[in-house]
């Protein structure tokens, strides 16, 4: 399974975990994890997802996701796990 | 499981530090394009590069987008053009249309770059190496994407000084031409065959069909973790480095094992470069000063590259399968800011470049020049460079840009990621009568190793 790391960063406001929550499950993109922490009013989300039963490519999924970024007020990044992987562990 | 920390520390790296992987080149055998025919040749030129290329860019893209890395560039290398085009070229002009082709289909594909309009003269020049280098000021003028490097010596045959004189004409010629020509035109000695940086790369016949070579690059990365080593002893320095080029590398063999599986082309090499940009933050010269020094060219400068050069290679290649092509800083000046300053600040000379050549790859790299500086002593610095690499057995090269009706201290214009740069001071004693001695110089003593 590939999976796919989701990471939302910026100033906390109502709604951004569930704004992000129902594109995935609209897009029938699964969660697998999440952690997410406040530090000075400013959100930090990091959710590791699979992206296998989602019909849409992963462009789009990443391209939209940066959209609803933008629409709420935060930086979301869509990246493959195999980055991290590969420069965090031997 | 991957944690918030690290997937914070990589965009970080990327976002704020300029990580990225700095090429993606596909290196391409033309050998199967040799026809007696200049028209046939070219064609077939032509249609096996756009064919094996096709999906280069759009590959690229995708790989950037999915892992939210930043491929600088997507760039072709090619069999040096005096061996593809012996049997059809048989004038510089005929040579200058072999470029052209080359050029079209660069630009067919969409790539950055293409090398390899290149002759490999080590020992001596064919009628076809010699024919070629002299096309060069036609060819890089009358071409925009097409990059020319000529290998004039190696540690195995010594250094044709036939072909450093004729380089050195050639070079000013070129910058007579057109003045960003000097910036795609690199003279080596001992270069790879599969180097994938711009502007000497070439695919070596030592190489297959086609192979996908990578270089990483993060100057900005290095400079941000040796900055946390501030106070601390040699040991943590070293350290420090050495992981952060273990990380970057990584990404470098990420990127070259999804592109060879989705072009199914093979994976080569990649290339543990520190290449900088002239972006702020992405300065070699940067790192040296983050170590302690107050500007690169002080004294201490050549030690600290060494120590760089040497942890940045250590780190590297155990976080890579196949390691290659030049493997090294780049010192060039015009593409990396902090260089630039150093030369105005007038703490950075030629001659202390030379001395930075001995312990880093490449060698004196992107310098702006009086346009008034004869051949011969062009001739004069490439030969200097050239002994560099054949008697450390190490690769080494000369990109010199003379800048016509320029002198000391003016400003050239490259642009985009070739910079610009303020002209050096060349030493202006005379090498006329050394340069003019036929022949070539004998291989060193320590190449008889059989």
């Amino acid at each position: 399974m590939k999976k796919t790391i989701i990471t939302v960063v910026g100033k906390d406001a109502v709604g951004i975990i569930a704004k992000v929550c129902t594109y995935l499950a609209n897009n029938r993109i699964n969660i697998l994890d999440i952690s997410q922490t406040i530090v000075n009013g400013y959100f930090n989300m990091m959710m590791v997802v699979d992206m296998n039963e989602s019909a849409k490519p992963f462009a789009d999924v990443s391209n939209e996701l940066v959209q609803i970024g933008e629409e709420i007020g935060v930086v979301i990044h869509c990246q493959r796990e195999e980055i991290f992987e590969s420069m965090h562990r031997i | 499981m991957i944690n918030t920390y690290e997937v914070n520390e990589t965009n970080k790296m990327i976002g704020e530090q300029n990580l990225d992987v700095r090429t993606i080149t596909l290196g391409i055998s033309l050998l199967d394009c040799v026809s007696s025919d200049l028209n046939e040749l070219s064609d077939n030129i032509y249609a096996k590069i756009t064919r094996v290329a096709k999906n280069l860019v759009s590959v690229g893209k995708e790989i950037e987008l999915e892992f939210g890395i930043p491929i600088v560039n997507k760039r072709i290398s090619v069999t040096p053009i005096s061996l593809v085009g012996a049997n059809a070229a048989h004038t510089p002009d005929d040579f200058v249309k072999i470029a052209l082709s080359l050029d079209r289909a660069a630009k067919a594909v969409g790539v950055n770059f293409l090398g390899g309009y290149s002759a490999l003269v080590s020992k001596g020049m064919t009628e076809a190496d010699r024919n070629l280098i002299k096309s060069i000021p036609d060819a890089l003028a009358t071409t925009s994407l097409v990059c020319s490097s000529v290998n004039v010596g190696s540690t195995r045959c010594g250094i044709d000084m036939d072909a450093v004189r004729l380089m050195g004409r050639i070079i000013k010629e070129s910058a007579e031409k057109s003045a960003i020509s000097p910036a795609k035109l690199v003279v080596f000695c001992n270069a790879p065959d599969d180097n994938p940086f711009m502007a000497g790369a070439f695919c070596g016949v030592t190489e297959g069909d086609a192979v996908i070579n990578v270089g990483v690059s993060g100057p900005g990365v290095v400079k941000r973790a040796v900055a946390e080593t501030k106070g601390q002893g040699f040991e943590e320095l070293c350290e420090t480095i050495k992981k952060t080029a273990f990380k970057v590398t990584r990404v470098g063999q990420l990127v070259a094992k999804e592109a060879s599986e989705r072009l199914s082309v093979p994976f080569g090499i990649v290339d543990l470069s520190l290449a900088p940009t002239p972006a702020i933050g992405d300065s070699v010269a940067d790192i040296l000063c983050e170590m302690g020094l107050e500007r690169a060219g002080a004294p201490g400068t050549t030690a600290a590259l060494a120590l760089l050069n040497d942890q940045v290679k250590k780190g590297g290649v155990m976080a890579s399968s196949y390691v290659g092509g030049l493997s090294g800083a780049f010192i060039p000046v015009s593409e990396d800011q902090g260089m630039i300053d150093a030369v105005t600040a007038g703490a950075l000379t030629l001659e202390k470049l030379e001395a930075m050549t001995c312990v880093c790859s490449v060698g004196l790299d992107m310098i702006a020049i009086p346009g008034d500086t004869s051949a011969s002593t062009i001739s004069g610095i490439i030969a200097d460079e050239m002994a560099i690499g054949m008697v450390n057995q190490k690769t080494t090269a000369v990109r010199l840009c003379p800048a016509p009706g320029k002198s000391v201290g003016e400003v050239v214009e490259y642009g985009g990621l070739l910079g610009h740069a303020p002209v050096m001071a060349v030493n202006p004693f005379s090498c006329e009568e050394f340069i003019s001695r036929k022949g070539r110089i004998p291989a060193p003593i320590h190449s008889f190793r059989n």
